[in-house]
């Protein structure tokens, strides 16, 4: 078994001191692996994305329980600074582009992180290797640009800060089916040069087809963890995620059948 | 001990809604306005002139401003300046007006009326205009003022030296003096006036925070957009609340020059007060009317204060200039501090403090 | 209407417009990068040149007071992050203008507290011979014949003053990386720290930074007026001038400042009459940027806001 490399254990978070928007989100992501977190709107997804970059406090949540450990040291009293420099980089729901900045200067804003601003153009080479299509709109404010552009400008960014775990959170967000595989394609790609990935998405079909493992997460609880591709055989799954019922038929007493069930680890 | 609440049920709606739940605040208030009432005019006349009437004008401005800028989330710079409005709208009322039409109680509540209404006007742009620029306006507003009644000489009765005093024929509202042998122009019967009209407009406005009226101007202030798709007209509710927010001021402007100093001075009326009345309400707390005062209480002690110690400690070690920029120091410290620690202000600190209280002494 | 004249007015104005900009600069720095009306730039103006003029008061040179200033500002904006602007993060932008009252108040207090609150006088060419800062104005006509105007030979100094500062801060923002990052901060701040890019250090450079522009202003402007108290009265006047700018926009800051004081020279000449008294300029300035602000509100070169429920 491959090392573990972010463990989130049963953590509680709380929004402006009274909104729980997590009740006990356990979960893992080794060493060079890709791990889904699925879910419906409102689930807490984002909300575990961000506890686990320190942007919490941002936006007035913080942990109320529970401890997130990244390679094996506690990071919760840690700062979003520090935890980019240790090499775990969140791209925010939404890409959150710095509009009235550039291609390039954006991408760049994420290598200012590093001390030695020499590498940052080899970087840049090799984020424009992996996101070719943004390689030509360098010039061009990032405001302009599609949401397919900005989300790699987003991802590009992201990647200058040479990081070990990309916090993912909804990719595939107003994306064309095709330029959501694009995406997941590069991540696959960046994935076997030894980063790893949480992502967290609604689009669960993509997701769990280039992941290694899915977490399934509901009114900020884990209810359902395995492997990806055994998540895509299940019929619970299938129904709810994925939109196929078995033989085409839905019926609300199998879709309840997993909420009725206790969650299979506390 | 006895602050419980225990004892009281709470049999209807309109019970659960009093300003005063607890027997316990009746009590206290009730006290409070014996003590107001007849024991403070039996104080000496310093403490009347130099303490409790100045209190009370900046106080009630500072209500007045709490209305505007805490409830309703419109910041305002012009506060001095609807102040001048009232001051000289009373003046000339007094003035102009035949002897038998026109009483003082009367000329302040006109002149309240006038300063709202060049509130409104000046809060016209507010429709248009939101947040940080809206100060232009206010500022217009103080600046536009000052210079009106300084360059048109006719609102001073042509007095060169820029101060006119307030003649004596002036308080004697309704021949009440003669009538009951009373010194109409001495400061109990000055303060009697001020804290009537003070205790009045302290109890509409505590009524109002809990209106309608206040509940729009509270989702203006917290989200006006969301207030407007709610079916609260947005431009409405802001010029209402200018109104109702220069109408406090005015009269606070008219309390100050004819109750407090016994002249109508334009230096009085400069963007310094303005300040000064902001720092009241900021230290009090926004959106709290108590809070206003307590605040008022402070900003306008502590100078005082300060020379005191200076004067007996160190002797008169300490200059006019030394205590203005202490205390500017002090107000300073002490907004940043208060906003840092407990952003409610005083009024919250408080309200905290009643929480205890009623709970005391199991916590929890 | 002499038509020379007229220019002469406008330059004038122009001129005027150049010393509002300066104070405009340092307001549109800190809420460009950090959403705060900082209320206390005039203080920060008074703060600065009164130390410096102290320093040289008692024999100081001029470089040396300017060296020393410049680091105590720098200080100061350090310190303003660091204790109040830092506990306040997160707190609603009201809040945080408040916050700024407080420290206006505070330093005017201190700064005459250490200090003292007297008038002081300040010529700089008495240090500093370079020809530009005596107060005799250059006659135009002698460089152009058909321009019988003059322009006091300080103006001209502020304004090569106020272009370098432009220039220095373009040059600072494009091209290094303090400056991208609070570009970046100030588009979008949970963005910058996504990518690890420290808010506190960048409001602590744009502080200190804004420091150092509140003593370039206060030098120039207690040159003009005098160093007392009233530099905070005249800076009240640049609150306008950033409005109609549009808050977040250097060059609107520059042509705020250039609209104002162009209109309140014109207003002087052919609206005072009107108003059947002097001292219009006291408000002016208000009225314009308010009948500006009806029109747009964003002010000219501001983003324009948007609003979701
Ligand atoms: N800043 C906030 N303040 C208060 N509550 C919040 C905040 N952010 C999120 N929440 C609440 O926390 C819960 C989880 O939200 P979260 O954004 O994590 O969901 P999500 O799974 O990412 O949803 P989506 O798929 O829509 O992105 C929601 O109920 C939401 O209302
Ligand atoms: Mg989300």
């Amino acid at each position: 078994m491959a090392e573990s490399l972010l463990k989130v254990n049963n953590i509680e978070v709380v929004y402006n001191h009274v909104i729980l928007a997590l009740r006990g989100v356990t979960l893992d992501v080794e060493e060079g692996k890709v791990v889904s977190l699925l879910g419906a709107n409102g689930s807490g997804k984002t909300t575990t994305l961000k506890a686990c970059s320190n942007l919490l406090h941002a936006e007035r949540g913080a942990i109320t329980k529970g401890s997130i450990e990244y390679q094996n040291n506690d990071i919760s009293k840690s700062d979003a600074y520090n935890l980019v420099k240790d090499g775990v980089v969140q791209v925010l729901e939404g890409r959150h582009c710095f509009s009235h900045l550039t291609v390039e200067e954006n991408i760049l804003t994420g290598s200012f992180i590093r001390e030695n601003p020499k590498e940052a153009k080899q970087d840049l080479e090799r984020v424009y290797d992996h996101f070719e299509r943004i390689r030509i709109r360098k010039k061009s404010l990032a405001g302009f640009t599609s949401g397919g552009e900005q989300q790699m400008i987003a991802m590009g960014r992201a990647l200058m800060s040479r990081p070990k775990l990309i916090l993912l959170d909804e990719p595939s967000m107003g994306l064309a089916p095709q330029l959501v595989e694009e995406i997941f394609a590069i991540v696959k790609n960046l994935n076997k040069e030894g980063v790893s990935f949480l992502i967290a998405e609604q689009n669960a079909m993509v997701a769990l087809k280039y992941a290694d493992e899915g977490y399934i997460i509901e009114n900020g609880r884990v209810i359902l963890k395995g492997k990806a591709k055994e998540l895509l055989e299940r019929p619970d799954v299938k129904e709810m995620y994925l939109g196929v019922g078995e033989e085409g038929k839905t019926s609300f007493r199998d879709i309840k059948y997993y909420h009725r069930r206790k969650p299979s680890f506390t | 001990m006895i602050y419980r609440e225990t004892g009281h049920f709470v049999t209807n709606y309109l019970k659960d809604r009093e300003i005063f739940p607890l027997k316990f605040d009746k009590i206290i208030v009730i006290l409070g306005l014996l003590f107001l009432y007849l024991y403070m005019p039996t104080t000496s006349e310093y403490m009347l002139s130099a303490h409790v009437i100045p209190i009370l004008a900046v106080g009630l401005a500072t209500v007045g401003l709490n209305i505007l800028t805490g409830l309703t989330g419109q910041l305002s710079l012009g506060t001095a300046g609807f102040m001048c409005v009232g001051a000289f709208g009373t003046y000339n009322l007094m003035l102009r007006m035949p002897e038998n039409l026109m009483s003082l109680p009367v000329a302040l509540l006109l002149s309240g009326i006038f300063a709202g209404l060049v509130g409104v006007i000046f809060g016209l742009p507010a429709i248009r205009i939101k947040g940080f620029y809206l100060l232009v306006s206010t500022l217009a507003a103080q600046y536009f003022v000052w210079w009106f009644f300084n360059s048109y000489a006719w609102f001073l009765n042509y007095e060169s030296s820029g101060v006119v005093a307030i003649a004596p024929h002036m308080y004697d509202y309704w021949g009440l003096g003669n009538l009951l042998g009373v010194d109409m122009q001495g400061y109990p019967a000055r303060y009697l006036l001020a804290l009537t009209i003070c205790i009045g407009l302290t109890y509409f406005a505590k009524n109002l925070l809990r209106s309608n009226t206040g509940r729009n101007f509270m989702s203006v202030r917290d989200r006006d957009i969301a207030a407007s798709v709610m079916g609260i007209s947005v431009p409405r509710t802001k010029l209402l609340a200018f109104f109702v927010s220069c109408f406090y001021c005015g009269i606070a402007g008219g309390i100050y020059s004819f109750l407090y100093i016994g002249n109508v001075d334009l230096m009085i009326y400069e963007i310094d007060r303005s300040f000064t009345i902001l720092f009241m309400l900021i230290i009090g707390g926004l959106g709290s009317i108590s809070g206003s005062w307590l605040g008022a209480i402070f900003v306008y002690e502590f100078p005082i204060l300060f020379t005191w110690v200076g004067d007996t400690i160190f002797q008169g070690a300490f200059n006019t200039a030394v205590v203005e920029n202490v205390s500017n120091m002090v107000y300073g410290v002490f907004i940043i501090a208060l906003l840092i620690r407990e952003p409610g202000g005083f009024a919250a600190l408080w309200a905290t403090t009643k929480q205890k209280l009623r709970m005391w002494p199991y916590p929890h | 209407m002499d038509w020379v004249y007229l220019i002469e007015v406008l330059v004038g104005g122009l001129m005027s417009g150049v010393m509002y900009s300066l104070v405009a600069i340092g307001f549109v720095l800190i809420y460009k990068s950090s959403g705060i009306f900082n209320f206390a730039q005039g203080t920060m103006l008074l703060f600065a040149s009164l130390t410096f003029v102290k320093m040289t008061e008692n024999g100081i040179d001029f470089w040396t007071a300017l060296f020393i200033a410049a680091g105590i500002m720098v200080i100061f904006g350090i310190a303003t992050e660091r204790y109040v602007i830092r506990p306040l993060a997160n707190q609603d932008l009201l809040a945080l203008f408040m916050a700024t009252v407080g420290l206006a108040t505070f330093q005017e207090g201190f700064s005459q507290f250490i200090w003292d609150s007297d008038v002081h006088g300040l010529q700089m060419s008495k240090f500093l011979d370079i020809g530009l800062l005596d107060p005799a104005p250059i006659f135009v006509s002698d460089h152009i014949p058909w321009l019988d105007i003059l322009i006091p030979k300080f103006d001209i100094f502020a304004s090569l003053v106020a272009g370098s500062l432009i220039v220095i801060l373009a040059f600072f923002f494009q091209k290094t990386r303090t400056g991208l990052s609070l570009r970046a901060v100030s588009d979008d701040h949970m963005a910058a720290m996504a990518v690890g890019i420290p808010l506190q250090t960048v409001w602590a450079i744009v502080w200190a930074v804004t420091g150092i522009i509140a003593l370039i202003a206060g030098l120039l402007w207690a040159e003009r007026v005098s160093v007392s108290f009233t530099l905070i009265e005249a800076v009240m006047k640049a609150l306008p001038v950033i409005l109609i700018g549009g808050l977040t926009s250097i060059p609107g800051a520059i042509v705020g400042g250039l609209v104002i004081g162009v209109g309140e020279k014109l207003g002087e000449i052919y609206l005072a009459d009107v108003f059947g008294g002097q001292g219009i300029e006291l408000w002016f300035a208000y009225f314009m940027a308010l009948i500006f602000l009806v029109f747009r509100p964003q002010g000219m070169f501001g983003e324009k806001l948007i609003e979701r429920v």
